[in-house]
């Protein structure tokens, strides 16, 4: 995985609360046994007409906002399924920061495996984001991971909370699985124990 | 000391290690695995030369894309669909795992083959590239859906990096009214919590109510939990649990029986166990439920009205709005008159045989409304060959359902099962996202029972109207 470097992006405002997985990445979306090339189904049914055609109205469509790197979003996004799917579209298109006052728990965890850092912050800090990402392209949100703040077009910084762990390993590039085999012998020695307490798992 | 809560005991049981910026390793008890969130986890082993951990703890069956048609076992027309079912196949050859084919009667969703098949005990872990895993929770087990990624890193290493939940207590107390049934208390919960509600905790569900409900019932409870929010949802084994598990395949046997029941038998919240959230509702005061809007939380009794947009605070106003432009609905319109086209019947939620009897009582000597399209896909094979015994699927095809093979279908029409844009759908599933169950459909969530009625009648009705 990459490395999650500090950078200054445009931010798209998607102020909708509950949006879900089958919005992010509509079901049929899911029948690839690939994880690349999902950017181009992001938001589809929101995205493009009934004939394949973009819809204009919709904020990723709009000059703007056409190369954003951070969504700024309504409560509660990324609720609904399990699909990694929605992580893999959203970084394929060029996404690498989500911000709202909450996230779906499952969502939340797989954007972490992406290299995707979503952000939570309080009602009033996320309704003065919004308004900055509503200005258009010429407003950049900078996202400095190091030291967990967001800073707006104007200067104003807020900082945020991040999961230790999940910090280290986003901006040092780490895989998961390597990190626990390194642990094997402690999954080893569980499991003998546990085999004993109990045979019948 | 404070006692602990059941989540506290199972989580104790499994903590492989714990770090100290408190990211814990947890040790996972059961893997299932299905076609669509499994085949770049396999991918990814075969890259770094990985074996399969723990092969006799992983269990697969195909379930999302497959057809509900006769002639399924023979091909998949859809050739994307065809793809992720021959991956799955050769994945589980080739990793040595537990695997029920789509020509295996047993095949069905895999929330209810792991119960049915005995690989789902109290007290254990379960983990499934699947969000409504919280299923198994029913069993007093630690159960919640991971994304591909951590699929993968099951598969590796039979472990979960894991930070630990908060605890919520929901208690519906007393006993239900006539007609209203499980699926009304799961999504009575959801409308009092909203679909955020639970984020950050581990729910138990207990009270008179829960205890009353058969596990088929307990299931749906549970199977909803992350529609509220959670990362899984629990209930304590009791006799009703262990009546259920005696006797299936892969539950345990003669001694190991034995020993299995005094550890389960511990397993419930101490008096003095801690909760961070408790929620408390009368079962007398839950009504048959519907959904109006686009989310699980839009839920009202369905002797209600469309609620109106500005009776909401924040940006759920919008979301209504635009929930009801997308339902095609007017505020104030009653619930009971709003015209189906569609009736489903099935999914993890509700495709259980005793979803299959409450349907089909309803459903008894009658026929379903002029031009109406309703079918009925069993959770499992078996479900569906009990179902075949006990005349059910007689009632079913004499009022005008389809009678289908096992799958998950319509609940996410990730097969040819879907709906058409506009199409109108009382459903017993879990989700009315917009475009679940096809571009453009527009999805009613409620049990069994209310969707057979709605079935009869033409339009959501009050089950109590004609019990």
């Amino acid at each position: 995985m990459d490395k999650f470097e500090s950078f200054s992006g445009v931010a798209a405002p998607m102020p909708l609360v509950n949006i879900d997985t089958d919005m992010i990445i509509p079901k049929q979306f899911l029948k690839t046994i690939k994880r690349s090339g999902l950017g181009v189904n992001l938001f589809a049914e929101m995205r493009y007409l009934d004939d394949g055609s973009e819809n204009p109205d919709f904020v990723l469509n709009k000059p703007a906002y056409r190369s954003a790197e951070i969504i700024v979003a309504g409560d509660n996004f990324g609720c609904g399924s399990s699909r990694e799917h929605a992580p893999w579209a959203i970084k394929d298109f060029g996404i690498k920061c989500v911000i709202s006052t909450s996230f779906a728990d499952i969502f939340f965890n797989n954007c972490f495996k992406n290299g995707i850092l979503p952000i939570t912050l309080p009602q009033e800090q996320i309704d003065v984001l919004m308004k900055d990402a509503e200005k258009g392209s010429n407003a950049r949100l900078d996202i400095d991971l190091e030291n967990q703040t967001v800073t707006t077009s104007e200067g104003e910084s807020f900082s945020f909370e991040v999961d230790p762990f999940r910090k280290h390993c986003l901006l040092e590039g780490l895989d998961d699985i390597g990190l626990t085999m390194e642990k094997a012998g402690a999954i080893d020695s569980f499991e003998a124990q546990a085999s004993q307490a109990r045979p019948w798992v | 000391m404070t006692g602990k809560t059941l989540y506290d005991k199972i989580w104790d049981a499994h903590l492989v290690h714990e770090a100290e910026d408190g990211s814990s390793l947890l040790y996972i008890d059961r893997h299932l695995v299905h076609e669509v969130t499994s085949p770049q986890a396999f991918e990814g082993l075969r890259m770094a030369g990985r074996p399969v951990r723990a092969p006799e703890k992983t269990i697969a069956v195909p379930d999302h894309n497959v057809p509900t048609t006769e002639g399924r076992d023979k091909v998949i027309e859809n050739e994307d669909s065809r793809i992720q079912v021959e991956a799955l196949d050769k994945n589980a050859r080739d990793f040595g795992i537990n695997y029920y084919p789509v020509s295996d009667v047993r095949q069905g969703i895999v929330h209810i083959v792991g119960p049915e098949q005995g690989w789902t005990l109290p007290g254990m872990t379960v983990v499934c590239g699947d969000s409504h895993t919280a299923t198994h929770g029913a069993f007093g087990a630690l159960a919640h859906g991971i994304g591909t990624s951590e699929v993968e890193h099951v598969l590796a290493t039979q472990t979960l990096i894991q930070s630990k939940s908060k605890n919520m207590k929901v208690e519906i107390t007393g006993q239900l009214a006539p007609g209203v049934t499980a699926k009304d208390i799961t999504m009575a919960v959801i409308g009092r919590t909203g679909t955020a509600g639970g984020t950050g905790y581990v729910i138990e569900y207990c009270g008179e109510a829960i205890r009353s409900l058969s596990m088929e019932g307990r299931m749906t409870v549970c199977n909803m939990a992350i529609e509220g929010g959670a990362r899984a949802g629990l209930i304590a084994p009791d006799q009703t649990t262990f009546d259920y598990v005696k006797g299936r395949p892969h539950a345990p046997k003669g001694a190991q029986w034995e020993a299995a029941m005094e550890w389960w038998k511990t397993l419930y919240s101490d008096d003095d166990a801690h909760w961070d959230k408790v929620i408390t509702i009368p079962g007398e005061e839950i009504a048959p439920l519907v959904t109006w809007g686009t989310s699980p939380e839009d839920v009202l009794p369905i002797t209600d009205i469309v609620p109106a947009p500005e009776s909401f605070a924040g940006g759920k106003a919008d979301a209504a709005r635009r929930a009801l432009d997308y339902m095609g609905l007017k505020a104030g319109q009653k619930l009971s008159e709003i015209q189906i086209d569609t009736v489903f019947i099935g999914s993890c939620t509700n495709g259980r045989i005793e979803d299959l009897r409450a349907a089909a009582a309803i459903l008894k000597g009658k026929k379903i409304k002029d031009g109406m399209r309703a079918m009925v896909v069993p959770g499992s094979g078996l479900v569906r060959a009990q179902a075949e015994e006990e005349g059910l699927a007689e009632i079913f095809k004499e009022a005008g359902f389809e009678w289908r093979l096992a799958g998950c279908s319509m609940c996410l029409a990730m097969n040819p099962d879907q709906l058409a844009p506009g199409e109108r759908c009382a459903a017993t599933s879990n989700r009315n996202f917009e475009g679940r169950q096809g571009k453009g459909g527009r999805t009613h969530l409620m049990s069994p029972a209310m969707a057979a009625a709605a079935a009869i009648t033409g339009h959501l009705t009050d089950v109590r109207e004609i019990m």
